[in-house]
C-alpha cells in the first residue's frame, strides 16, 4: 500500500517526463483489480490454511507426517515438490517449504503475469490505451503503473500468508523468508511478463509466453531436485528454486532471494528497453499470415468449433498427461505409505484391497474432474459466441439453432474423450514403467472413458445455463466446484455417507480398482442425453441476445 | 408478385423498454430500400427479427412470404445478411471466415470470392483479430456478394469504410440489383441511400413515421431558394408558407412549402430575378424534419452557422 500512497508525490514532480500520470495510473489499476488482488490473496493463503486443518486430520502425530516424507524422499516425489531439505524431521513447517513453497510460488507468479499483461498488452490489443497515451501520460507510464500494481498485489499476497503461518505459530523469521520468497517469485515473473508482454501483437501470445517461463522454471527445478536431495545445477537455473533454497524451516538463509531480486531488476530494464523500440499497439515480432482459403474441415460448425478449441485441447493434453505421467510413476512410493498409514487408506477406500489399484482408480477420478472443468468451459463457448455476436452472424444462414448447440455439445464430447484418454493413458504408462505391470497402460486408457458420461452430465448442466436466457453457468460452476470438493475430500471431511452417495464422482465405479457397473453409466449418459435436449429446446425459443 | 419483406404492426419490448411500435415495412422484389432513423429507432432490432433471431411480441411478419421465426433455415437460404458491427473469430482468417459463411449458405464461388477481394482491395490472409472495423466489414460483404442471395439485408454495411470503398460498394450493389437482387440497406450515410435507394422507410421510436419513394417524400419538405432581385426580395416573407427569410449580401435565402412555389415565383419576377437557385430538399432535410427541431434555415451548414453564433452571443463580452 506504501507503493500506492507514494507513487503520485514521486511522479507529480515530473509534468513532462516519461512517467508522467503513473501515480493516476497505478491507483486505476489498483481499483480494477480491487476484487480481483483480494482474491488471490485469500485464494492462496486459503489453500495453506486449508492444509494446516487437514494435515493434522490425516496425519495426526509426527510419525505419521514422517511417512509422507518417505515419499518425498522419492525422485519422483522431489520432481513434483521440492529439494527435499529437512526429511529427516519432517514437521509442518518443513512440509510446507517442502511440498508447498513451489507451488505457491507458482500460484503467485500466474496472478503476476495475469495482472502484468492485462494492464500492458490487453490494454494495447483493445486499443485502450492508444485513448490514454494521447492524454498526459508519459510513455512508460502505462507499463510502470502495472509493475507497481503488481508490487502491490505481491506484497498482499506475503501479508495474508504471513498473518496465516503466524497463525500456525511458526518461526517468525522462517516464516518472512517464506513469505518473502513467494512474493519475489511473483514479481520475477511479473517481469516476464513485461517483457513477453513487448514482443507480441496479442494479450493471449504474452501471457502465453510468460506461462510457459514458468513452466520451464518448475520442470528445471524438478528435474533438478529429482537428481539429487537438495538440489542439483538444475535447480539453481530456477527461480522457484531459489526460494526453495532458502531452506526455511530446516537452515534459513536469505542469499537465493537476492538472486529473484536481481533478475526482476534486470528483467524490467529489459522490458523498458524494448518498450521503448516499438510502436504502441505493435509487437517487435510480427503476426504471421494464414490461409487465404479455408480448408474443407473448417466449413462446418464441428469443424469452426474444433479449430476454435484446438490450441485449448493440446493445451489441457499436455498439462493432463504430464501430470498424469508423474502422479503414475509416484504409485509405489505413495502405495507402500498407504500400507503404512490407515487413515490415510481410509481416505481413498483403499483399506484392505489391492491399494495400489484402488489408489491410482481414485486419481483416475480426480483426473476426471479437471476433464468436467474443461467441459464446462468449453460448452460456454456458445455463450461467448452469442454475446459477440458471432452466432446471429451464423444463425443468418442457413445452420438452425438445434445444429448450432448441438454441433458445440458434438466438440466438448470429442475434447473431453480426448482428455480423459490421455489422461487415463499418462497415469497408466507412469505407474506402468515404475512397477514394470505393462498391461496398466491399456487397462487405465480404457478405464478413463467411465469417466465420459459424468463429464457430459456436467456439459449438459452448461447447455441449460446457455440454453435458458439468463440464467447462465454460474451455478454449473458451483455444482462443479461442491461435486470436486466432495469427491476430493468427502471421506476426509466425515460428510454423511448420504452426501458421499449423491456426489456425481463416487458414482462412477472405481475402474479398474472396482468392477465395471454398467448401469450407473447409462443411467448418467441418459441424464446428459436429457440435459442437452432441455438445453436445445430452451435456446431454440428464445431471442438471441446479441 | 408479392412484397419480399412484409412487416404489419410489428411490436417488440425488452423489459419495459419498447424497441419496436406497431412498426410496419414493405419491400418489394427488386428494389433497394432504405431503412432511415436515428440511433436506437429500432432498424437493428427489426431486421433481427426479419431474421428469426428475435421473436415478434406482436403483429405479422412475412419474409418471402413465410414467417422468419418458424421458417429461418429455409429462409436463410435465400438471403445474406451483413451485420452492422462485424465480428469474427480472431484466430481465423479472413479468407477463412469468407468461405466458413459461403459455404454455410450454400457453396464457395473462388473465382467470385477473389474477384471481390480483389475490388474490396482486402488481403485474405490475415488473422481477423488484426483487422480494422473496416476490413471485418469487408469479410461480411464480401462473403454476402460472394453467393447469389435473391435478398440482401445489410445493416450499416458502410459504416466502416473509406469513400473510395463506399464507391466499390455502391458498385456492387447496383449489379446485385441490375441482376434482380432485393435489398434492404439501413444506414446513416443519406448519401448512399439518396444514390442507391428507390423507396425508403423512415423510422423513430420504434415506429415507422414514413415511407415512400423519395420523389413522394420530397413532397413533404420545403424547397430552399437563393435568389438575388433587382427590387428587396425579402417581401416575400409576408406570404403564407415562406419561411426563415434571411439575406446574405445582394442574395435572400428562404424556403417555401412546394404549394407556395407558384405564388412566391410569381412575386421573384416581378421583383425581377438576376439569379435564381432552387434545391429540392436532402434527406438530411427529412432527417431533421422528422427528428430535429425545425430547420433553422437550409442545409446543415447553416444550422452550424447558427450555433456556432448563438456560442458566440453566448460569450461574455
Amino acid at each position: 500500500m506504501t507503493a500506492l500512497a507514494q507513487a503520485p508525490s514521486v511522479v507529480g514532480t515530473d509534468r513532462h517526463g516519461p512517467l508522467t500520470g503513473t501515480g493516476r495510473l497505478t491507483r486505476f489499476a489498483l481499483r480494477r483489480d480491487r476484487i480481483r488482488i483480494p482474491a488471490w490473496a485469500l485464494g492462496i493463503a486459503g489453500l495453506i490454511g486449508y492444509f494446516s486443518v487437514a494435515i493434522p486430520a490425516v496425519y495426526p502425530d509426527a510419525a505419521a507426517l514422517q511417512t509422507r516424507a518417505d515419499i518425498m524422499r522419492d525422485p519422483s516425489g522431489a520432481m513434483m515438490t521440492g529439494p527435499g531439505y529437512g526429511l529427516d524431521d519432517y514437521t509442518f513447517g518443513v512440509m510446507l517449504a517442502n511440498e508447498m513453497l513451489g507451488m505457491i510460488a507458482v500460484g503467485t507468479a500466474l496472478m503476476s503475469i495475469f495482472l502484468v499483461v492485462r494492464h500492458t498488452r490487453a490494454e494495447e490489443e483493445t486499443g485502450r490505451s492508444e485513448l490514454l497515451r494521447a492524454g498526459v501520460v508519459g510513455r512508460h507510464a502505462p507499463l510502470t503503473a502495472a509493475l507497481l500494481a503488481v508490487l502491490v498485489a505481491n506484497v498482499a499476497v506475503a501479508a495474508v500468508l504471513m498473518a496465516v503461518l503466524l497463525g500456525n505459530d511458526l518461526p517468525t523469521a522462517d516464516s518472512l523468508a517464506f513469505v518473502s520468497a513467494v512474493a519475489l517469485v511473483g514479481l520475477v515473473f511479473g517481469a516476464v511478463a513485461a517483457v513477453t508482454a513487448q514482443l507480441g501483437e496479442h494479450a493471449r501470445s504474452a501471457s502465453g509466453t510468460a506461462g510457459a517461463v514458468l513452466g520451464l522454471a518448475y520442470v528445471l527445478r524438478g528435474v533438478g531436485d529429482a537428481q539429487q536431495s537438495g538440489g542439483s545445477t538444475l535447480s539453481w537455473l530456477s527461480p522457484i528454486g531459489w526460494a526453495q533454497q532458502t531452506r526455511v524451516f530446516v537452515d534459513l538463509r536469505w542469499t537465493p532471494l537476492l538472486l529473484c531480486v536481481g533478475l526482476t531488476a534486470v528483467l524490467v530494464v529489459l522490458a523498458y528497453r524494448l518498450s521503448d523500440r516499438r510502436d504502441v499497439g505493435a509487437g517487435l515480432v510480427a503476426a504471421r499470415r494464414g490461409r487465404a482459403d479455408a480448408p474443407t474441415s473448417l466449413l462446418n460448425p464441428v469443424g469452426l468449433g474444433l479449430r476454435l478449441e484446438r490450441a485449448g485441447i493440446i493445451g489441457w493434453s499436455v498439462g493432463l498427461f504430464v501430470f498424469a505421467v508423474l502422479t503414475g510413476s509416484m504409485a509405489e512410493a505413495i502405495a507402500t505409505s498407504m500400507e503404512e498409514q490407515p487413515e490415510l487408506a481410509r481416505v481413498f477406500g483403499a483399506l484392505g484391497q489391492d491399494v495400489l489399484l484402488v489408489m491410482m482408480a481414485a486419481f483416475l477420478g480426480f483426473f476426471a474432474m479437471a476433464v468436467a472443468v474443461y467441459a464446462v468451459t468449453s460448452v460456454n463457448r456458445l455463450r461467448r459466441e452469442e454475446g459477440e455476436g458471432r452466432t446471429g452472424a451464423l444463425l443468418a444462414t442457413p445452420l438452425s439453432r438445434v445444429t448450432w448447440v448441438l454441433s458445440a455439445v458434438a466438440v466438448t464430447a470429442v475434447g473431453s474423450t480426448v482428455l480423459l484418454l490421455v489422461s487415463g493413458f499418462g497415469l497408466g504408462v507412469g505407474a506402468a514403467g515404475v512397477l514394470g505391470r505393462p498391461e496398466m497402460t491399456w487397462d487405465f486408457t480404457v478405464a478413463a472413458l467411465a469417466y465420459l458420461p459424468v463429464v457430459l452430465c456436467f456439459a449438459g448442466l452448461a447447455v441449460v445455463g446457455n440454453g435458458v436466457r439468463g440464467l447462465g453457468t454460474w451455478w454449473v460452476w458451483l455444482l462443479l466446484v461442491a461435486s470436486i470438493l466432495v469427491g476430493l475430500y468427502g471421506p476426509l471431511l466425515n460428510l454423511p455417507q448420504s452426501v458421499l452417495d449423491v456426489a456425481p464422482f463416487g458414482l462412477v465405479p472405481a475402474v479398474p480398482g472396482a468392477a465395471l457397473d454398467v448401469a450407473p453409466l447409462a443411467w448418467m449418459a441418459l441424464v446428459a442425453a436429457l440435459l442437452v435436449a432441455a438445453g436445445t429446446t430452451a435456446f431454440r425459443r428464445r431471442d438471441l441476445t446479441a | 408478385m408479392s412484397a419480399v419483406i412484409d412487416v404489419r404492426d410489428l411490436s417488440k419490448s425488452f423489459g419495459a423498454v419498447r424497441a419496436l411500435d406497431h412498426l410496419d415495412l414493405v419491400v418489394e422484389p427488386g428494389e433497394v430500400h432504405g431503412f432511415l432513423g436515428p440511433n436506437g429507432a429500432g432498424k437493428s432490432t427489426t431486421i433481427r427479427v426479419l431474421l428469426g433471431l428475435l421473436r415478434a411480441d406482436e403483429g405479422s411478419v412475412r419474409l418471402f412470404g413465410a414467417d422468419p421465426w418458424a421458417e429461418a433455415v429455409s429462409l436463410h437460404r435465400r438471403l445474406a445478411y451483413v451485420p452492422g458491427d462485424v465480428n469474427l473469430w480472431p484466430k481465423l482468417t479472413g479468407g477463412e471466415a469468407i468461405d466458413l459463411f459461403t459455404s454455410l449458405r450454400g457453396g464457395v464461388d473462388k473465382r467470385r470470392k477473389a474477384e471481390l477481394l480483389e475490388r474490396f482491395d482486402l488481403d485474405p490472409t490475415k488473422r481477423t483479430r488484426s483487422y480494422s472495423k473496416g476490413n471485418r466489414q469487408k469479410v461480411a460483404l464480401v462473403a454476402a456478394l460472394a453467393g447469389d442471395a435473391e435478398l440482401l439485408v445489410l445493416d450499416e454495411p458502410t459504416s466502416g469504410l473509406d469513400p473510395l470503398m463506399e464507391l466499390v460498394f455502391q458498385q456492387c450493389i447496383a449489379e446485385a440489383v441490375a441482376a434482380g437482387t432485393t435489398v434492404l440497406l439501413s444506414s446513416h450515410i443519406l448519401a448512399e441511400v439518396e444514390k442507391l435507394c428507390d423507396r425508403v422507410t423512415i423510422i423513430r421510436q420504434g415506429h415507422a413515421v414514413q415511407s415512400g419513394t423519395l420523389a413522394e417524400l420530397r413532397h413533404l419538405t420545403r424547397t430552399s431558394v437563393d435568389v438575388v432581385c433587382v427590387g428587396d426580395a425579402t417581401a416575400v416573407a409576408g406570404t403564407p408558407g415562406v419561411h426563415d427569410v434571411r439575406r446574405d449580401g445582394d442574395r435572400v435565402l428562404f424556403t417555401t412549402d412546394d404549394d407556395a412555389l407558384s405564388a412566391v415565383m410569381a412575386q421573384l419576377v416581378a421583383l425581377e430575378i438576376r439569379s435564381l437557385v432552387t434545391t429540392p430538399p436532402t434527406l438530411e432535410e427529412l432527417f431533421v424534419h422528422h427528428y430535429g427541431t425545425e430547420p433553422v434555415a437550409a442545409g446543415a451548414a447553416a444550422a452550424v452557422d447558427a450555433a456556432v453564433g448563438n456560442a458566440a452571443v453566448g460569450n461574455p463580452r
